[in-house]
């Protein structure tokens, strides 16, 4: 144990106690390694509502399970007017299509042609989905509407469903697409006299 | 056009001293030209003084009576100076005003630091207006000790204060297409700096025990986007801090009030606003925004990953785009350099595109992943130039061009642009971005 009591103590003690650790504290210096004691412990049912991310192995996923015909039925009432029907031609990030298109000089960067992770599609759909009303989505409704994404990027059958078990295996087109940053990749070079103009 | 009136001793033809203060002294020379200047004759053509010889000076009315009183209760710029704001770019009209960006005004500022009223922004579901007394950041995962913090268990701790650049990985895009004639301010202004004041992460982590397996944590804000983006515990330990403050005051709230992390040198999108939660795990979570964003397209159709580091940048804030030039004969050039890789060391300037370069002089202290002032004196004859700076930062890395830059990564890359600008001045004085 350090010799900063943790808060709940701190409280115990009164306000002259209080000072006295606090004192105790300020003369530890956080390099030593030693805690100052500050802050509130916390598990994980006082975390649960904010401990939603969902991992690329699909650590995180709720209980429940959604299917494509649910999914299109919520797209069409709480997606389909920023992402236009089918997932393109919206005002918002097109959803669907470009596959094959990445090496191309016109890129189209959707969920299908380009998202490494299903497990992504969910976890943001959670947090952030639908724009006007973020967090809204039962876990249901948000499998559904993955699974609806992942079905008009020809990644789900018409009939499928998606569930903690199915959404991580699910093989995104892109998915050996990425690598780590392996800048410099431009070595820019100091001329100072006749030098080779350009920009 | 005004005419121009060469100051005692100095004379537009010959080798000139430009600033007392460059070291060594009397090193510094006058870019000069555009087009070839020669002695008397080019001097001659530069004549006249800028304010009316023999005009008296008045005594204004500001002068001849009080002004305002004291207890404005929180002080406001000149309205004189109204047009010096944040703007959206020019042209652009964000389908979603809650997930936009405004920039900051870079050729109406001066020094490194960046007013807190013009720190650029980036939202991506608008500003919370987020209660300090209810915000809590929580440390959990692979920790010893979960822990929740409020604002007031940060202020207990010891306080941290560094100046540091902020940039958006998207900044300067759109030199990734064909030159548009737009300022610096919209070309360049995802680009700030602050003194910023809080805990260091490490601080932190030491309080929670660092389990031996965590090697990244999730880094999660507060607001509607609640935008995650996953970290390696090795900045987090290393220079990563937990900020309530920047320039003095606590955090505006579009920049994360009360709470963001800062990653000094990364880009922008990293260092999470209104942040309420640190997750410590073994791999990275791959989250929206760094999977579908804020990678970098690449002609074969792959995509670099995990592009943290801002790379060596600068640009030339005066003269610049839509600028005009108002006479000829003495200009000051001015612009901003830094690097996510550490510090400045030099910055170069060329008026002819590219083929002749000169050091400029850098404003001190050069600053650890700051803004660095740079200034250089120019004779402008009147002919056509193109303006350009080139940064080297502490590990030698040297600005590329824009050509490299293509060559290397196409035009599909949308973010980490760091190409060395060009700005045409034309013998009417206009100020262009071109690409040559």
């Amino acid at each position: 144990m350090s010799m900063c009591e943790r808060k709940p103590l701190v409280a115990l003690l009164g306000a002259l106690a209080l000072v006295s650790v606090l004192s105790a504290c300020h003369s530890a210096p956080t390099r030593s390694g030693q805690p100052l004691g500050l802050g509130t412990p916390i598990d994980a049912a006082q975390l649960a509502a904010w401990d939603i991310d969902i991992d690329a192995d699909g650590r995180g996923l709720p209980p429940g399970s959604g299917t494509v015909a649910a999914g299109q039925r919520i797209y069409e009432t709480r997606c389909i007017a920023c992402h236009g029907a089918g997932g393109q031609n919206g005002i918002a990030d097109r959803l669907a299509g470009g596959q094959g298109s990445l090496a191309t000089k016109t890129p189209v960067r959707t969920v299908g042609s380009f998202w490494p992770y299903a497990t992504t599609l969910f976890d943001y759909v959670r947090r952030a989905m639908p724009f006007d009303s973020p967090q809204s989505l039962a876990p249901d409704e948000v499998y559904a509407v993955s699974a609806y994404v992942l079905h008009i990027n020809g990644l789900l059958p018409a009939d499928g469903r998606l569930d903690a078990a199915s959404l991580p295996r699910i093989v995104m087109p892109n998915r050996d697409g990425f690598k780590v940053d392996d800048r410099p990749d431009v070595v820019g070079t100091r001329c100072m006299k006749d030098c080779a103009p350009g920009s | 056009m005004p005419p121009y009136l060469p100051p005692p001793g100095l004379d537009a033809g010959a080798d000139l001293i430009a600033d007392k203060n460059a070291k060594p002294p009397g090193r510094r020379r006058f870019l000069q030209g555009g087009a070839a200047l020669a002695g008397g004759a080019a001097a001659a053509t530069l004549a006249g003084p800028a304010r009316a010889a023999g005009e008296a000076l008045p005594v204004p009315a500001w002068t001849r009576s009080q002004g305002r009183p004291v207890a404005n209760p929180y002080g406001q710029p000149s309205g004189f100076e109204g047009r010096v704001i944040r703007r959206v770019r020019e042209g652009a009209q964000p389908p979603f005003p809650t997930a936009a960006s405004s920039l900051t005004p870079l050729a109406d500022i001066f020094g490194t630091i960046t007013p807190n009223g013009l720190v650029f922004e980036r939202h991506h579901a608008g500003i919370p207006d987020i209660d300090p007394e209810q915000h809590r950041l929580v440390i959990h995962g692979l920790v010893e000790r979960p822990l929740s913090f409020s604002l007031n268990d940060l202020l207990r701790f010891p306080a941290v204060s560094r100046v540091h650049f902020l940039e958006c990985a998207g900044n300067s895009g759109s030199e990734w297409r064909p030159a548009r004639k737009l300022t610096v301010q919209s070309l360049h202004g995802l680009l700030s700096c602050c003194e910023w004041t809080g805990v260091s992460l490490g601080t932190l982590l030491q309080e929670v025990g660092v389990a031996p397996e965590a090697k990244w944590l999730l880094a999660e804000g507060a607001d509607a986007a609640a935008m995650t983006r996953s970290v390696p515990l090795d900045k987090a330990l290393d220079d990563a801090l937990i900020v309530y403050a920047q320039n003095g005051e606590m955090l505006r709230p579009e920049q994360g009030y009360p709470l963001r992390l800062l990653l000094p040198g990364w880009e922008g999108n990293i260092s999470v606003k209104w942040l309420r939660r640190l997750k410590l795990g073994t791999a990275p979570w791959q989250s929206r925004q760094e999977t579908s964003k804020y990678t970098d397209l690449l002609p074969d159709g792959t995509s670099r990953q995990f592009s943290f580091v801002l790379d060596v940048k600068s640009v030339i804030t005066g003269p610049s785009g839509g600028q005009t030039l108002k006479s000829r004969g003495r200009q000051q050039i001015t612009g901003l350099a830094w690097s996510g890789h550490g510090r400045i060391r030099r910055v170069d300037v060329s008026i002819d595109g590219g083929r002749n370069w000169e050091e400029a002089v850098l404003q001190t202290p050069v600053l650890d992943r700051a803004l660095t002032r740079f200034s250089l004196p120019w004779l402008w004859d009147g002919g056509p130039a193109v303006l350009q700076s080139r940064a080297v930062d502490s590990h030698g890395n040297v600005q590329p061009t824009r050509s490299q830059l293509i060559a290397a990564r196409g035009t599909e890359s949308a973010y980490h642009y760091n190409g060395i600008q060009s700005w045409q001045v034309l013998p009417s004085g206009e100020v262009h971005n071109v690409h040559v």
